[in-house]
């Protein structure tokens, strides 16, 4: 990468980690999958170009996550840092990867632009859909790379 | 409403199954997916199918579809790594005799004319080929390019050919369908107008018994139905000199909560059936009283096919009512369809 897009992106807090309730640790207990898990999931996927993970940056947030554990629906909204973010697919991407192999292949996961954050929303809307196109990315080496460097826990 | 019987659950491809295709005569099925095989199935003694051949060394990425030849010689096969290969029995074996290139890009559906000299590709590069076939006796046969369509503004999903003439037909990811034909003067290829109707995606397309109506699926979750005017139409409708013109006669909608990834239509009852993203298999009915300028289709068959997307149906070439699926969760399923009125 020789120039960045979004040379100061603004940065936020990290979320404080998830309490432990008696019932977690509970093994009799069937605990559904919540938002707050899938966050904890996808929180730390490192952004492609900066050394921040997408919480730092607000691309995701907990509060646009959707589950619906008993229907099986997973839906994502992220928000680029910046309209024209040349990352957006990329990021999206990578967070279906991350998904896809973290969660139980029952569940149906959509990775979404939240809606009026990005020029080509629609656009990059549609091909992180088409799972044909996914699966086919998913088959490109390099791309892979670039994917599994985003999905690595950041360098501390 | 009718009813579909499991009669059988195929296991066997690691991971996603995305098509599956009967040899015409309906005792040997074909599938691929994207452990980059084939299986070739055929029935037991016990009338269970198994997968007694499986080609691994044709492609080096995940093959999308499957197709026979008419004449059950050939079986095509178009795979992610843009080539198309060609298999047949001539050794006695099922051996890859012919590779097609020339794509630039991952290649997402083949298929053979019914005359059977002509195969056609279609890729994410945007483009549709028409390859002819060359059979030489005692010889290697000879593919050579035809035509390079370039119509499409976006990646093609899928090519169908007319069940009796040279028209092919092809959907795409810009959201409309084309059709292509031989100029008879000049006889090269060329392009009719672009159905326009659908709002997202065209997955896939499946002409009926008599060719002169086309059912399509799309990421909009609808399904179409379309249907052919000639210069004769007493509906007024306008038609280019000499030439036809398809118009959407009908949409389902509202049945579909998901992607529609595929649609076939039997050509023996008419019955309509769909491959949807919510792992669901649909059967749909012309209704007896429908208009066939405004046709009515009712939904006869929901079931829950698969445990995740249903990503192909495609019913029995000689025996009616028999179906087959195929999912991402890694099965191929054999169905009967019995009707309950």
């Amino acid at each position: 990468m020789t120039e960045l897009e979004n040379v100061n992106p603004n940065v936020y807090k990290k979320s404080e980690d998830r309490k432990v309730t008696k019932a977690d640790e509970d093994e009799d207990v069937v605990d559904p999958f919540d938002e707050r898990e899938i966050f904890d999931l996808i929180r730390n996927i490192n952004d492609p170009e900066h050394p921040l993970t997408l919480e730092e940056l607000h691309v995701l947030e907990q509060s646009l996550i959707t589950v619906d554990n008993e229907k099986n629906i997973v839906n994502i909204l992220f928000t680029p840092t910046i309209p024209h973010c040349s990352m957006a697919t990329l990021i999206g991407l990578s967070i279906r990867v991350k998904l896809l192999r973290a969660l139980p292949p029952r569940f149906k996961v959509s990775v979404e632009i939240n809606p009026g954050t990005h020029a080509s929303e629609h656009a990059v809307n549609k091909q992180l859909t088409d799972k044909e196109r996914v699966a086919a990315a998913l088959e490109n080496t390099h791309l892979m790379e670039v994917i599994n460097q985003c999905i690595g826990m950041p360098l501390k | 409403m009718g009813k579909l019987e499991l009669l059988q659950t195929l296991t066997g491809h690691v991971g996603r199954v995305w098509s599956a295709a009967w040899h015409p005569g309906g005792k040997v099925f074909a599938s691929c997916g994207e452990d980059k095989t084939i299986r070739v199935w055929t029935k037991t003694d016990t009338d269970r199918w198994v997968a007694q051949t499986v080609l691994t060394d044709g492609h080096t990425r995940t093959i999308r579809d499957v197709a026979w030849s008419y004449c059950g010689h050939y079986l095509a096969s178009a795979s992610f790594d843009t080539t198309v290969a060609v298999w047949d029995k001539k050794s006695g074996e099922f051996e890859c005799n012919a590779t097609l290139e020339g794509h630039d890009n991952e290649v997402k559906s083949v298929t053979w004319s019914r005359s059977g000299n002509l195969l056609a590709t279609c890729s994410r590069d945007k483009s549709v080929w028409i390859w002819e076939i060359n059979h030489a006796p005692d010889q290697e046969d000879e593919y050579e390019c035809v035509a390079v369509l370039n119509g499409h503004t976006q990646d093609v999903k899928k090519v169908c050919w007319h069940p009796q003439e040279d028209l092919l037909a092809s959907a795409s990811y810009d959201n409309t369908i084309r059709m292509y034909r031989q100029d008879l003067a000049d006889s090269e290829w060329e392009m009719l107008e672009p159905l326009e109707s659908h709002s997202s995606t065209v997955w896939s397309i499946a002409f009926d018994v008599t060719g002169k109506r086309l059912a399509s699926c799309s990421e909009d979750k609808t399904v179409k139905i379309w249907q052919q005017y000639g210069p004769d139409n007493t509906l007024g409708i306008p038609c280019p000199e000499r030439g036809t013109v398809w118009k959407c006669v009908c949409t389902l909608s509202g049945y579909h909560s998901r992607s529609v990834y595929d649609i076939d239509w039997c050509k023996q009852t008419g019955l309509l059936a769909t491959a949807c993203g919510d792992d669901m298999v649909r059967i749909f009915k012309e209704a007896s009283d429908s208009d066939p300028n405004e046709p009515t289709f009712e939904l006869v068959v929901t079931i829950e096919a698969h445990s995740q997307d249903a990503n192909k149906v495609t019913w029995h070439p000689t025996v009616a009512g028999v179906l087959l699926t195929t999912s991402d969760d890694g099965e191929i399923k054999v169905w009967q369809y019995v009707d309950a009125d």
